[in-house]
């Protein structure tokens, strides 16, 4: 299971990569797995909405589930992914590199420091089952 | 009865189960609630059971007893034999929702079927298995239009010309949530441009219904137009055989197209039940309820169907599905597509042309009755309003006098204003000598 | 093996059933609002009765052989049934009629409203809900708004336990109310514990199916149901499961305050290939006055000369109507016709005979399935479909394969808190041959999935159809039957 160590992750299976003031959303490995083939994805925000920590910000779509994305942080949205849509299935390829979701300009850096690390996600995704 | 297992093999079950006897196997319930006693009339044999029904039955007096000029959202039109063939076959009615396709190839294809011909009927791209009657449908479309927008636009616009029933559940489904309702409340004989000025950024949804529930054929193009220029979507409520002749709203800017399925070879059947269309545009598939069959290919190369875009349903997406619907009304939508399949092109349209001939002909002799004012300023499909001399509640007990079930009392649904008002409807099941028939009575019974 | 659309099979110029030419005069048609053209299909009646006579023989049903599908009941559609419904003074009445001219109809509503409060022990009924979900979303609306008319307007949790039907939590979401999941204990019961926790001044009620859809019988019942009225919450109760307590226990005397009926699984109307279903709604006393309205009384006493007059009334504080017209008046007549054949000795035994088929399958099965639940079932119960020994077989290649075998396969991956769930039910209807020709062949597909699962990974073999790709379905969408510009 591929649990890139320089990210943050949720609980919920986001992961989130932090450049200065910038974070990257998407979702993880173990999620797409969970998920199977991916069928369809919509991203709900747009650039220049302000969003914050828990909101949905994509939703994601398989034959046999479907799933919402939150947001880990709160910020505002400086770009979506405007190749996702048409190609669903790199969530499943390149979960954590090409399939990213929103990228926003943090609001509130210190929510970082309630997130997971690694470890921790892997411990979570272990205790899953 | 129905049980087939004998005395012996229900004992050799017991052992098997290791419980002394069928009690023992309810020991988890309450004891001091166990076994309650009820009061019901002893089991009778079915000979018996179907004497009682039939004389049950002939305590009725249906459309095949009398004339009937009666509408209002549900129609005696002519069903041909071969639906009810089709409807009978045990493969059909006992087989459950296609959730195993390789074993439901008859109702996957029959449903896929029935999405092609309404989304041809309606002039929109997809269509989904059906809603449980056309003003559930509306109710529907409703919801769909408030999560379309995420909650940001809560306004929804109701002509007070859909039928009142449909007015009624979209209220009862709205009850609680943010979503205003306006412009229902206006008068019912309004026109669609009162609705102009009402439509505004905060609108999601423009419904009216077409032809109304008054039997009125408007242009709805400059509304639509108006919708889409605030940014909300509309929606069209029909009566399917009026597509037999009429422009479809995908013609006409239908963001939604939903109906009452009940004339497209269902029984009249005392209200239900009946069947709730509902087609969309390509780009709504996803906010759409109910279930959707679509095409692909099995692991031998064959072209086959199956349930898909199910993620969006209650069983998996359960909280967050924006509708609960689990079953389509299956066996009336595979009716209306046997009775589409058995009239096609050419049929529709005569059922249609019928319908719309004698009905003119019934307002055009209607209005020769002393007292009596038909309301064309429309054009209408199969239903016109009469302003009649004296209640209509008081004629129609007179019409039944002479075996005529007359139109629809208006006053029933939009109190005593219109007490005097009936809404007639005429279909091809009604001759040149019963509608002739009509006017004379009525004459009869009001020239004192 | 493919059956041709409509589409493929029409010829231009035909045409299956024909109408007399006007005889009136005919009307100028409406110029500005006539269609161009009508992308219907041309078709004889031969045709369309051969199309669907062959569609119909790629389907299975109940009438074709055993149908274990978990919270469905898909008990024999008895034929009778669809005699009666049929009878003309039924199938050809207007919904709109006056009442004096449909007694026969309303004497049937009224009756099957009395006997159906009676099964249950409720004191009100609406018979107006279309399906199981329709009843749901009717009662979660009742406990609303009895809450509202309290004035107690925090209330706005509903419970649900996380064995439930997805149309639990769908619909009260779809009405605004907050959802939170209660688990369920080791012995399969809800948890105490946790639901005591949860019962505070925001508690609208809980949504509680008992049986659940594990099949088991909630060993608290009665605690659960005093704990949640004595938080100020109503107890709303799936009725799917209502095949165990037929003449076995009333829901209504357990506490319910609500409960929706399936007319299309307790009560034998056909399910119809996904419907039309029917889910009336009973009430206890104090929620009669916010049933739908209308619904069907005695407006006029009668006395040893005259009938009663049955007509319509509205409930006081009603919620509204949920559907246009009076509700699935052709399964009223089904499941009339049903009561009436077997009364209060033949529904009990219905449920006698449900119950110990279930539990004859469990004692065959359980030593070849893991059973996650080890306690007397009552209606159906639940197998793991998967063994640690054969990693790479699923609940779902199980199903697959006993197609093979003729046998419809039971409810897959429901409920949830089971790990490759088989939800099997099989109804009082069906014989000890049938229930061990089953079993054999489950435990048959079980030595195939430790010796030679490739069987089952390729499963079905013989059916019209193999496997379908279902990702291709859902991401290259094709909706409709290609013509013209239709897509």
């Amino acid at each position: 299971m591929n649990v890139p160590t320089q990210l943050k992750y949720t609980s919920n299976d986001e992961w989130i990569k932090i450049d200065g003031n910038i974070g990257t959303v998407g979702i993880t490995d173990y999620a797409q797995e969970q998920l199977s083939d991916i069928v369809f994805v919509e991203v709900v925000v747009s650039v220049d909405d302000e969003v914050s920590k828990g909101d949905s910000c994509a939703t994601v779509e398989s034959v046999k589930a479907a799933a919402d994305v939150y947001m880990p942080v709160s910020g505002t949205v400086i770009a979506v992914n405007e190749d996702l849509p048409g190609t669903p299935e790199l969530i499943n390829s390149d979960a954590f590199g090409a399939a990213w979701m929103v990228r926003v300009k943090l609001s509130n850096p210190s929510e970082l420091a309630g997130l997971l690390d690694a470890a921790g996600y892997q411990k979570h995704i272990e205790e899953k089952g | 009865m129905f049980i087939p297992h004998t005395d012996a093999e229900r004992e050799a079950m017991l052992r098997r189960t290791g419980k002394a006897s069928l009690e023992d196997l309810f020991h988890d319930v309450p004891a001091e609630h166990r076994f309650p006693q009820l009061n019901l009339p002893p089991g009778l044999t079915e000979m018996e059971a179907v004497a009682e029904l039939q004389g049950l039955a002939w305590g009725n007096e249906s459309t095949r007893d009398l004339v009937s000029f009666l509408g209002a959202g549900a129609y005696n039109h002519y069903i041909p034999a071969a639906v009810d063939f089709i409807l009978r076959r045990g493969e059909f009615y006992t087989a459950y929702t296609p959730y195993q396709p390789e074993i439901s190839q008859g109702t996957l294809q029959a449903i896929f079927e029935y999405q092609s011909l309404i989304a041809a009927l309606t002039g929109m791209e997809v269509c989904n298995a059906s809603h449980y009657d056309g003003a559930t449908a509306v109710a529907e479309a409703v919801n769909m239009a408030y999560a379309n927008f995420r909650g940001k636009r809560s306004k929804v616009l109701l002509s007070p010309a859909l039928h009142p029933q449909s007015i009624e559940t979209v209220k009862t489904y709205t009850t609680g949530s943010n979503i205003a309702l306006t412009a229902c409340e206006m008068d019912p004989l309004s026109e669609p441009k009162a609705l102009l000025p009402l439509i505004d950024n905060q609108t999601a949804l423009v419904v009216v219904q077409y032809p109304d529930f008054f039997g009125r054929i408007f242009d709805y193009k400059a509304l639509a137009e108006a919708a889409h220029q605030a940014g909300a979507l509309f929606s069209v409520a029909v009566n399917p055989i009026a597509l037999g002749l009429l422009t479809p709203p995908g013609e006409f800017g239908a963001d939604i197209v939903t109906g009452e399925g009940q004339p497209l070879g269902i029984p009249l059947s005392y209200g239900g039940p009946y069947l709730g269309l509902f087609a969309t545009k390509t780009e709504f598939v996803r906010k759409m309820a109910g279930r959707l069959v679509g095409e692909t290919v099995d692991n031998r190369g064959q072209r086959a169907y199956v349930l898909t875009l199910t993620a969006r349903e209650q069983h998996i997406r359960r909280e967050k599905a924006t509708s609960n619907i689990c079953t389509n009304q299956g066996l009336m939508a595979l009716a209306s597509t046997v009775y589409l399949s058995l009239l096609g092109k050419h049929g529709l349209k005569q059922v249609a042309e019928l319908c719309y001939h004698k009905a003119h002909y019934a307002a055009r002799q209607i209005a020769e009755v002393k007292g009596f004012q038909v309301l064309t300023a429309q054009p209408f499909f199969n239903e016109f309003v009469v302003k009649c001399p004296k209640p209509v509640e008081e004629i129609n007990a007179d019409l039944l006098e002479y075996g005529i079930l007359g139109g629809y009392d208006l006053g029933e649904a939009f109190g005593p204003a219109m007490a005097n008002y009936m809404l007639v409807a005429v279909t091809e099941m009604n001759s040149s000598e019963e509608i002739e028939t009509l006017a004379e009575v009525l004459a009869e019974v009001t020239h004192d | 093996m493919t059956e041709p659309q409509l589409y493929e099979l029409s010829v231009k110029d035909r045409q299956g059933v024909r109408f007399p030419a006007p005889d009136v005069p005919r009307a100028a048609l409406p110029e500005n609002f006539l269609r161009n053209d009508l992308p219907l299909p041309e078709l004889s009646e031969v045709d369309v009765i051969r199309h669907f006579t062959r569609l119909s023989q790629l389907n299975y049903g109940i009438d074709l052989g055993f149908y274990p599908l978990g919270s469905c009941t898909m008990k024999y559609n008895p034929k009778v049934n669809e005699e009666t419904c049929r009878l003309p003074g039924f199938a050809f009445v207007h919904p709109l009629q006056p009442v004096e001219t449909v007694q026969g109809s309303l004497a049937i509503m009224y009756t099957l409203q009395e006997w159906l409060k009676e099964i249950g022990g409720f004191a009100g009924i609406t018979l107006q809900p279309a399906a199981g979900a329709h009843g749901e979303l009717t009662g979660v609306m009742i406990i609303r708004a009895y809450h509202r008319w309290r004035a107690d307007t925090k209330r706005d949790k509903i419970l649900i336990p996380d064995s439930a039907h997805g149309t639990n939590p769908a619909t009260s979401a779809m009405i605004g109310m907050r959802v939170v999941e209660i688990k369920s204990d080791v012995r399969g019961n809800i948890d105490l514990d946790m639901l005591r926790a949860e019962c505070d001044e925001t508690l609208a009620g809980i949504m509680f199916t008992n049986p659940n859809t594990l099949g088991l019988f909630d060993e608290h019942v009665q605690e659960v149901i005093q704990i949640v009225h004595q938080a100020g919450g109503l107890v709303y109760g799936d009725g799917a499961n209502l095949n165990a307590l037929l003449g076995i226990a009333r829901p209504g005397d357990l506490g319910f305050d609500v409960m929706h009926y399936n007319l299309h699984k307790t009560f034998s109307t056909p399910h119809g290939g996904g419907g039309p279903g029917s889910g009336p709604v009973g009430v206890a006393a104090h929620l009669v006055d916010f049933l739908p309205a209308p619904v069907v009384g005695i407006i006029e006493e009668g006395d040893e000369e005259t009938p009663p007059l049955f007509g319509y009334i509205t409930p006081s504080k009603s919620i509204g109507r949920v559907k246009a017209f009076n509700g699935h008046f052709g399964m009223f007549v089904r499941a009339y016709t049903y009561i009436l054949m077997h009364g209060a000795g033949g529904l009990r035994k219905i449920s006698e005979y449900a119950v110990l088929n279930a539990n004859y399958l469990l004692a065959r099965l359980k030593d070849t399935y893991h059973l996650p639940y080890d306690r007397t079932c009552m209606h159906e119960f639940v197998l793991e479909g998967r063994w640690d020994e054969a990693p790479e077989i699923h609940a779902l290649d199980i199903a697959k394969r006993l197609m093979d075998y003729k046998f419809h396969p039971p409810t897959n991956y429901f409920p949830l808190i089971v790990h490759e769930a088989l939800m099997i039910e099989p109804t009082e209807t069906e014989s000890l041959q049938t229930l061990d020709a089953f079993a054999d062949a489950l435990i048959k597909i079980a030595q195939e999935a430790h010796e030679n699962p490739e069987l089952l990974k390729t499963a079905p073999h013989d059916t019209p159809v193999g496997r379908l790709d279902e990702i291709k379905a859902a991401k290259e969408l094709v909706l409709c039957c290609g013509v013209g510009t239709i897509s």
